[in-house]
């Protein structure tokens, strides 16, 4: 194992392995999406994921017709599933920027063979988010309302409301990462258009290339181009979750209204969007045999990274209930102790022993090198961080001031249609992605090559 | 009217020579500049640094075409809201002032962001003169490799000592694996 390498500060960290050359890599990168012949593995997978995007049509399709009433939200607790869905995915999304920009910036040379793939995760992860608040709105024919253009009713957005911050921050956000993963992409289209040995597929990677041919002057631009672009990334991705946490940060909800949110919440987007990275990444390297380049190490930095953010957001649930007991607010005291032995109680006790807890086997070097543990404790964030939205949601709204308007939210099956129908629509884009573009960055990876070899 | 300006050579755009390794493709750089060629460019599959100082070209400047991106974005997003807010729709929000300008921060910064983004990108693809479906170097069939592993040197006609034959030899002295005619 080369793990022994951490101890002695190795200047080349085994961040690729094997006996690689550039051509070889290119081939390697290349013969993924260029294999003319679907794996039974990819079929199977593919029609999985494909008939949870037409439950997604059902569901929509159905919302659609009679309304938001099909869901179960109620009149205390308005935000339900949408709003929890949301968040969830636009917290996913965030490791990709993260791996792309933000360790792009502090030169981790690790995270080069990761950051295609966390990046088209990061935008499947924004498609899927961006859907609940569109569905919620009632009348998402109407959505364009949200900006601001001129119009006949004189109406402008009131950009006081962190919910219009929001759809500032995710639109950029959505876009940004858009055009920072095709930026990424150039070079690496061309190389499969130099590739590519079946006409049609040549001329659509030739397009989408531009014509790129790694003129010097071109690289220059573009490098300078990409730096910048990490550069505004990072903290884009930091202001992200910070005003998606200002959607309940700036009102006056008991369990809403606190500082220790929008870090609380960028730390738990990044925890959850490592443990999705960790849950896609594990089997597929496994599957299509990339361990030389997304080695052991890649697993275990990730959980790594999963251990240190999951603390962060474990700090912040003990600042919540210390705070609710600090603050000498009733509201606030009886909206913990709601959450700890109220009707969703259980909620908020697996979402500690998911979040919490559980995490805690990533301090043990055995199990990070596990692929099996580590993949079942990834899920096991996932779900937990989906519940740690649950509970901030529906515990705060469900009792909040008056006992009168009191009242217990329970999601419908089309709620969990909906849900259920982007994680098919997720990997369906996963599963797409990774049949026609290449998932690995292959001229980084050449660099990282080149680089290896002039300090051996 | 014929638009032949000199027929003396046959149409060239340039000689290409290919190299396996990156300092190959370097020395040979500045053994060519050094016997006073000038009109180079070299074509890699990754980016090499301070290849751009090595030819001899100038530097880009689109990072301040991006700092006026961002500069436009971040001043017309505030704009915007203080014309909004001021002028176009004045609301009182529980007796907040209308100049309100923290609460405005959050979407000037995104649209900093978004505005710097779109000229890198847009900058980078125009200033590269991008999409260029044809350019004389994809006739060399071997250029294919400029993409995966081979790294390119384009000592190109226009250059005022340009002769095909001395520039072959020069190239091929310079370490050339390969050398090669690019019709224009």
């Amino acid at each position: 194992m080369s793990n022994s390498h951490d101890k002695h500060h190795e200047p080349q960290p085994p961040v690729l392995t094997g006996q690689h050359t550039y051509g070889s890599l290119s081939d390697k990168v290349a013969s993924i999406p260029l294999d003319p012949k679907h794996s039974k593995g990819w079929i199977f997978g593919f029609l999985i994921a494909f008939s949870l995007f037409g439950l997604l049509h059902m569901a929509i399709g159905w919302v659609f017709f009679k309304g938001v009433g099909v869901w179960g939200i109620t009149n205390p607790v308005g935000w339900g599933f949408d709003i929890i869905n949301f968040v969830w995915w636009v917290g996913i999304g965030h490791a990709g920027t993260f791996i792309s920009a933000i360790l792009f910036l502090v030169k981790q040379q690790w995270r080069t063979s990761i950051n295609r793939f966390a990046e088209a995760m990061t935008l499947f992860a924004v498609a899927c988010a961006g859907l609940f608040p569109l569905l919620h709105m009632g009348r998402p024919w109407r959505a364009w309302w949200v900006f601001p253009y001129p119009n006949t009713m004189g109406l402008w957005p009131n950009f006081h409301s962190p919910l219009i911050w929001d759809v500032f921050a995710i639109s950029t956000y959505a876009t940004v990462s858009a055009l920072f993963w095709y930026v990424g992409l150039i070079p690496d289209l061309a190389t499969m258009r130099d590739k590519a040995t079946f006409k049609p597929v040549k001329m659509i990677y030739a397009m989408l290339s531009m014509g790129w041919r790694g003129a010097a002057s071109h690289w220059e631009r573009h490098q300078m181009a990409y730096l910048l672009l990490a550069g505004m990334s990072t903290p884009l991705v930091l202001s992200v979750h910070t005003v998606v946490s200002f959607d309940f940060a700036m009102s006056l909800i008991p369990g809403w209204h606190t500082t220790v949110f929008p870090p609380y919440f960028v730390a738990g987007a990044i925890f959850s969007g490592f443990a999705m990275v960790l849950t896609l990444l594990i089997p597929i390297r496994k599957f299509y045999n990339l361990k030389d380049m997304i080695t052991d190490k890649h697993i275990d930095n990730m959980a790594k990274i999963t251990l240190a953010t999951g603390w962060m957001v474990f700090y912040g649930y003990i600042i919540e209930a210390f705070m609710a007991w600090y603050s000498g607010n009733q509201f606030e005291g009886f909206m913990m102790l709601n959450r700890m032995s109220g009707p969703y109680a259980p909620f908020y006790w697996a979402l500690i022993l998911c979040n919490g807890i559980i995490p805690q086997l990533l301090w043990f070097k055995r199990v990070r090198l596990n692929m099996l543990f580590i993949w079942l404790i990834s899920i096991v964030v996932n779900i937990g961080m989906w519940l740690e939205r649950f509970v901030i949601i529906v515990t705060s709204l469900h009792r909040d001031f008056v006992p009168s308007a009191w009242d217990i939210y329970t999601p419908t099956k089309w709620d969990w249609a909906t849900f259920l129908g982007t994680i098919g629509l997720f990997l369906t884009l996963i599963f797409l992605f990774i049949r026609v573009l290449p998932m690995v960055a292959g001229f980084e990876m050449k660099e990282l090559l080149h680089h290896r070899k002039k300090h051996q | 009217m014929s638009h032949t300006a000199e027929p003396t050579t046959p149409l060239l755009h340039g000689i290409l020579a290919e190299f396996a390794e990156p300092e190959a493709l370097i020395a040979a750089i500045r053994k060519v500049r050094g016997q006073g060629y000038s009109k180079l460019e070299a074509y890699t599959p990754f980016p090499v640094e301070g290849l751009t100082d090595e030819l001899g070209h100038k530097r880009t400047k689109i990072q301040w075409i991006i700092l006026c991106g961002g500069l436009v974005g971040g001043l017309g997003g505030f704009g915007l809201q203080c014309w909004i807010n001021l002028v176009a729709y004045p609301i009182n929000y529980g007796g907040r002032p209308q100049f309100s300008w923290p609460a405005f921060m959050p979407v000037t910064f995104e649209l900093t962001v978004l505005a710097a983004a779109f000229s890198a990108v847009v900058g980078m693809i125009v200033l590269n003169g991008l999409p260029q479906p044809y350019h004389p170097v994809f006739n060399v069939k071997e250029f294919d490799a400029a993409s995966k592993d081979k790294f390119f040197l384009c000592v190109e006609s226009g250059d005022a000592k340009f002769d095909v034959e001395s520039v072959k030899s020069a190239l091929k002295a310079a370490g050339a694996t390969a050398v090669f005619e690019v019709e224009d």
